[in-house]
């Protein structure tokens, strides 16, 4: 029954989009708030029903939506293990986030349009896990980035926030370059893009196969583009531009994951294509480890979230390269609990600050934010995986992939896990602890946010405490739930034996958990004993902590041989192009025929005389010519 | 006397007409009214082809007339329309109407404006169902003329200069047009049954590949004109920024489409054999075209001139598909027509709004417009997502056509052309949103914006019109394909063999 009307379930947050993009003069802020929230509760409901009904694959057509030629593709929508989690990830994070939007955004003049945005996104995200095959795939991955760079530019009368947008947009634009060429790639490739045939024809490839190379790696450009990878990384920490709810719900829990879905999703193909893998593994844990280190030094509280959800995105793509389709999605679940709360807890911090984002101006937060404050709490531990908190396990699931593979990329790993720890906690002391730097205005009216924002902040930290059993691990007893549950929509992933003896794993599980602790107690000492705070803007800064604290210069960098040269030839070397070399010629034509025109003018002079006088030659001309022949 | 005649009639009525009434205000309802029964009628007689065909009426060409117009050189009056020259029509209808509303407000010469854009409308419409080449290029002069009065007349800035560069380069690509199609006639008489200027007899005859080569590119360069093909396309810039709002939207709409419409119908179709040797010429030119538009678009202050190179980064794309010569190709190139036609429509549309409340078109003047004027800015901002092809709008089902159409082509050559054409999408959206950015986001500048008013009835519903045409096709295409895909199959037929 419920497969009969799967199809409805995008329907609900396209219908409240609707309704509050047309009505937003109408209804009332906190109306569409509700609106909004309840269609994105009503597909929960429909994504739960589902999860317990449906065991394997069910393909849902609706119509063909477009054959011509060589192009057919039909309006079909997948569920299977794989599409539900994500659709249980989206509805559920995003219900939360909408929730907790009404009293955020409350105020706002465009509170409306804000609604009318998030339901648009949750409407594409939903077109995207569910599409059946890559084209209503990719329908839903440029539908989110257009709510991305909407969202982004929200406030759009701040022209740094109105570049941060462009720059999100035009960024994921070259992943989706490599991405559409993948598909047209595929397309001739396996004669189709439907999931349908393409996974099973693949069964036949072998691997290595070039073709298959080549889709993979274009695919995977996509993916790096919107899960915000080396190198195509730098609009996700200026996409915090917009508002807090969104850098949650889209920014950190839903959008940025799509790449790791995508790639999840065709896992069978990129289990035929070890090449890509290998590249995958390396920008993954690349950026893991680099983000990471951007993030020790900043001060503004959602960039240092931005930055640790790139890094986190990196260990989703190092497990996804290392054939551990099922980790990268479970700590894609974790991740998506953990990291809302935390943007969810620093705009809850934001919102009793006066939208204040520098923590060198906060401090001593936790009596007055006590929600806050626990909660930010757990969702700390989670991310910097200490037991038993969701975060540990996912991540620890991934690491201990990467040891089977090489201890190498254990240790690489365990590096960006010290940074990640260490930045949180360096995060939360300066935020909660110490005492208050802000301005004495702001101390007054700091206080604890509304219920209806406590309470999504309480039911994600449930979520990130007990998340992490969703793949209870074997070695204590558990059956990885989580695993089994996705197998019969990862086909690519090897489901044997444990690759690492148990001995070995829980060795590895003390000594990160031990090094974990160490990184916890130093971060105590250097930012609540001692109290140190890190130091203004004014301070200059030298050599390694001037270029980590300004970003590795990676956008100056971009900036000086992509944007200038760019802008360069269009400037100089088009327009003169244009105007001198084209036009000239179009212009020359123009002047020979006044050329002519004026020549040929000199001998209508009006003068009679003249007239008689060539008349008389002319004649005599005639008459020579004639004579003569 | 079929009923595609009242389509040619109705404009050509609607004319003379307008010209009676005292009031300027009966003028611009006459022009409402016809414009409004020729949409109605190609909406008819779109519903009467689907009706038809779904009949089982599988002959090429429906409501067929063919009468004699002047026996000795063979002209005769032959009208007859397929699903391609159907959604042509129905372009030419959606932007008219869309054209006249906007049109509204206008003050000086009301008679003599909305009289020429009538005379636009017939020639596009008669262009559109002509299955005769003489009346075809008839009615593409007819298209013309009235280009240069209304830019020459109502336009701003070098006016006068302008007009005259588009009428001449026009004009020279209407020559080479002639010369092709008088060639075509007296080929035909050599190596056919007898000489003729009808399109379904010629599409029946093959000539030796040496004609067919001239004749093709004289042809195809000739309508490349009109669709702003490199080089060919500097006019275009020029002419929009000094057209007025109206004449623009045709010009861009429409008039660049009788191009490409006559690139498939006459140069493709009738010289198979020359297309399939010479068609590289056409697909590096449209190769330029598209990245060399898209560069030259990034630094463009003035909106119009931005929109008018990226016009020619998007032709660009319609050549390059009827270039790449496979089916697929084709229906993308004409589905690119038709979307890029009300896009652009929209586009110039909306900058016209603007500029007629805060009189200039520089980006960098502007700024803040949502704020200022939600309805026009959004209409802005819908106008250049379908133009950086964001699914869900038209402009992206017709270039994942193309681009799918394109990569059909096995070969190096195709390949290093496709791959450039795609890559056109990021620039497109750089300066889409940089526009977007600087002109409607940001905060107001001048204070004098701040009493701006929003959108009249007529500007909202000429919006509206524009903007259902492009979601219908981006969101179902399969209505759009259904109607073209049996007349591909014929050009595809010539092609192939």
């Amino acid at each position: 029954m419920i497969q009969k009307i799967a199809w409805m379930i995008p329907l609900f947050p396209l219908l409240g989009f609707i309704i509050n993009s047309f009505g937003r003069k109408i209804i009332s802020r906190n109306m569409s708030g509700i609106i909004a929230s309840l269609m994105v509760f009503i597909p929960l409901i429909f994504a739960f029903d589902l999860f317990f009904s449906v065991t394997d694959k069910v393909t849902v057509h609706l119509f063909n939506w477009i054959s011509a030629g060589v192009i057919n593709i039909p309006f079909e929508f997948l569920i299977d293990p794989l599409s539900i989690t994500m659709m249980l990830v989206v509805t559920g994070v995003g219900f939360l986030i909408h929730v907790y939007s009404i009293g955020y955004m409350g105020h706002d003049e465009h509170a409306n349009t804000f609604f009318a945005y998030l339901n648009l996104f949750i409407f594409f995200m939903l077109l995207l896990v569910m599409g059946a095959n890559y084209l209503i795939l990719f329908i839903g991955w440029e539908g989110v980035g257009l709510c991305s760079y909407l969202l982004i530019g929200f406030w759009y009368k701040n022209t740094e926030y109105n570049n941060a947008a462009r720059k999100a947009f035009v960024m994921n634009r070259i992943g989706d370059l490599g991405f559409l060429l993948g598909i047209i790639l595929m397309l001739f490739a396996f004669g189709s893009v439907n999931f349908k045939d393409v996974f099973p024809a693949a069964g036949s490839v072998q691997s290595g196969n070039v073709t298959v190379t080549i889709i993979t790696l274009l695919l995977m450009i996509g993916a790096l583009g919107k899960s915000a990878q080396i190198p195509l990384y730098t609009w996700l920490p200026d996409a915090m531009a917009g508002p807090t709810p969104v850098s949650a719900l889209i920014h950190a829990a839903t959008m940025v994951t799509a790449g790791i879905y995508m790639i999840a999703r065709s896992s069978i193909l990129y289990s035929l294509a070890p090449i890509t893998s290998g590249v995958i593994v390396v920008i993954g844990l690349a950026t893991a480890v680099f983000a990471a280190s951007i993030g020790l030094l900043q001060n503004d509280i959602k960039k240092v979230l931005a930055y640790s959800t790139v890094s986190q995105l990196g260990y989703m793509f190092l497990a996804l390269g290392l054939g551990a389709y099922s980790s990268a999605m479970f700590h894609v679940t974790t991740h998506a609990f953990f990291k809302a709360l935390l943007f969810l807890g620093a705009g809850s911090v934001m919102h009793a600050l006066n939208n204040g984002q520098d923590i060198r101006g906060m401090g001593g937060l936790r009596k007055k934010l006590p929600i806050t404050f626990i909660t930010f709490l757990i969702a700390t531990l989670a991310i910097s995986g200490i037991p038993p908190f969701s975060g540990f396990f996912s991540k620890d699931e991934i690491l201990a992939k990467a040891f089977a593979s090489n201890p190498s990329l254990w240790v690489v790993g365990m590096i960006g896990a010290l940074f990640t720890c260490f930045y949180m906690f360096r995060l939360f002391y300066l935020v909660f602890y110490g005492k208050f730097r802000g301005t004495s205005e702001q101390e007054a009216h700091v206080h604890e946010s509304p219920l209806v924002m406590t309470i999504p902040l309480i039911v994600l930290a449930v979520l990130a405490f007990l998340g992490g059993f969703l793949n209870f691990p074997a070695i204590f007893g558990g059956k990885e739930s989580f695993a089994e549950y996705l197998k019969p929509s990862l086909a690519g992933q090897y489901y044997g034996k444990e690759l690492i003896p148990h001995q070995t794993e829980l060795l590895l599980m003390a000594s990160s958990v031990i090094i974990l602790l160490a990184v916890i107690f130093i971060a105590w000492q250097v930012f609540v004993k001692r109290g140190t705070v890190p130091a203004d803007e004014t301070t200059e800064r030298k050599g390694l902590v001037k270029l980590v604290y300004n970003k590795y210069f990676i956008d100056e960098l971009y900036n000086s041989i992509f944007v200038k040269p760019y802008n360069f030839l269009s400037e100089k070397v088009f327009s003169w192009i244009d105007r001198v070399v084209i036009d000239g010629i179009v212009n020359s034509f123009g002047e020979i025929s006044i050329i002519c025109g004026r020549s040929v003018r000199k001998l209508q002079n009006g003068n009679t005389s003249f007239y008689l006088f060539v008349m008389a030659w002319a004649i005599v001309a005639m008459f020579i010519y004639l004579m003569l022949v | 006397m079929s009923i595609l005649t009242l389509l040619i009639i109705c404009p050509l009525l609607t004319s003379v007409l307008l010209l009676l009434p005292k009031s300027d205000k009966g003028t611009k309802s006459i022009a409402l009214i016809g414009s409004i029964i020729q949409i109605a009628l190609t909406g008819y007689i779109t519903f009467l082809y689907q009706a038809i065909r779904s009949a089982g009426d599988k002959s090429q060409m429906l409501f067929e007339s063919n009468i004699v117009w002047f026996s000795t050189l063979h002209i005769n009056f032959h009208t007859g329309v397929d699903g391609i020259s159907l959604v042509m029509m129905l372009l030419t209808g959606f932007v008219v109407l869309a054209g006249v509303l906007v049109s509204w407000n206008i003050k000086n010469q009301v008679k003599e404006f909305f009289f020429f854009i009538m005379l636009l409308s017939t020639g596009a419409f008669g262009f559109f169902m002509s299955l005769d080449l003489f009346m075809l290029f008839f009615f593409l002069e007819i298209a013309v003329v009235p280009k240069y009065m209304l830019i020459g007349i109502w336009g701003s800035g070098k006016k006068e200069n302008n007009a005259m560069k588009l009428a001449l380069m026009l004009m020279a690509g209407s020559a080479m047009v002639f010369l092709g199609i008088v060639g075509i006639y007296f080929a035909s008489g050599y190596f056919g049954p007898h000489n003729t200027w009808d399109i379904l007899e010629l599409s029946k005859i093959h000539l030796p590949a040496e004609i067919q080569r001239v004749i093709y590119v004289l042809t195809f360069v000739g309508f490349g004109v009109f669709t702003a093909m490199f080089p060919f396309h500097t006019w275009a810039p020029d002419g929009h920024s000094s057209a007025p709002t109206a004449a623009s939207m045709f010009l861009a709409g429409i008039s660049m489409k009788l191009g490409g419409y006559g690139c498939l119908r006459v140069a493709t179709y009738l010289m198979p054999t020359a297309a399939k040797e010479l068609s590289w010429i056409f697909i590096i030119l449209a190769s330029i075209a598209i990245v060399y538009g898209a560069f030259a678009t990034l630094m463009q202050k003035d909106l119009k001139y931005m929109n008018a190179y990226s016009s020619v980064s998007h032709c660009g794309f319609v050549v390059l598909g009827i270039a790449m010569l496979t089916k697929t190709a084709f229906a993308g190139a004409v589905m690119q027509m038709v979307s890029h036609g009300l896009m652009t429509a929209l586009f110039f549309a909306a900058i016209g709004m603007i500029y007629d409340r805060t009189h200039t078109r520089m980006s960098d003047q502007l700024g803040g417009m949502l704020k200022q004027l939600p309805f026009i800015g959004t209409a802005f901002i819908i106008a250049g997502l379908c133009s950086l092809g964001l699914p869900g709008f038209s402009g992206f089902v017709s270039e994942m056509t193309i681009f799918t159409g394109s990569w059909e082509k096995a070969g190096l050559f195709y390949r290093v052309a496709t791959i450039l054409a795609c890559a056109s999408i990021v620039i497109t959206a750089v300066y889409i949103l940089r526009a977007v950015g600087k002109a409607i986001w940001g905060t107001v500048t001048n204070k004098t914006y701040l009493m701006l008013t929003d959108a009249t009835w007529s500007e909202r519903a000429a919006t509206i019109l524009l903007v259902v045409g492009i979601v219908i096709i981006g969101v179902a295409p399969f209505l759009f394909i259904r109607l073209i895909e049996p007349d591909v199959q014929y050009i595809i037929n010539r092609i192939i063999l």
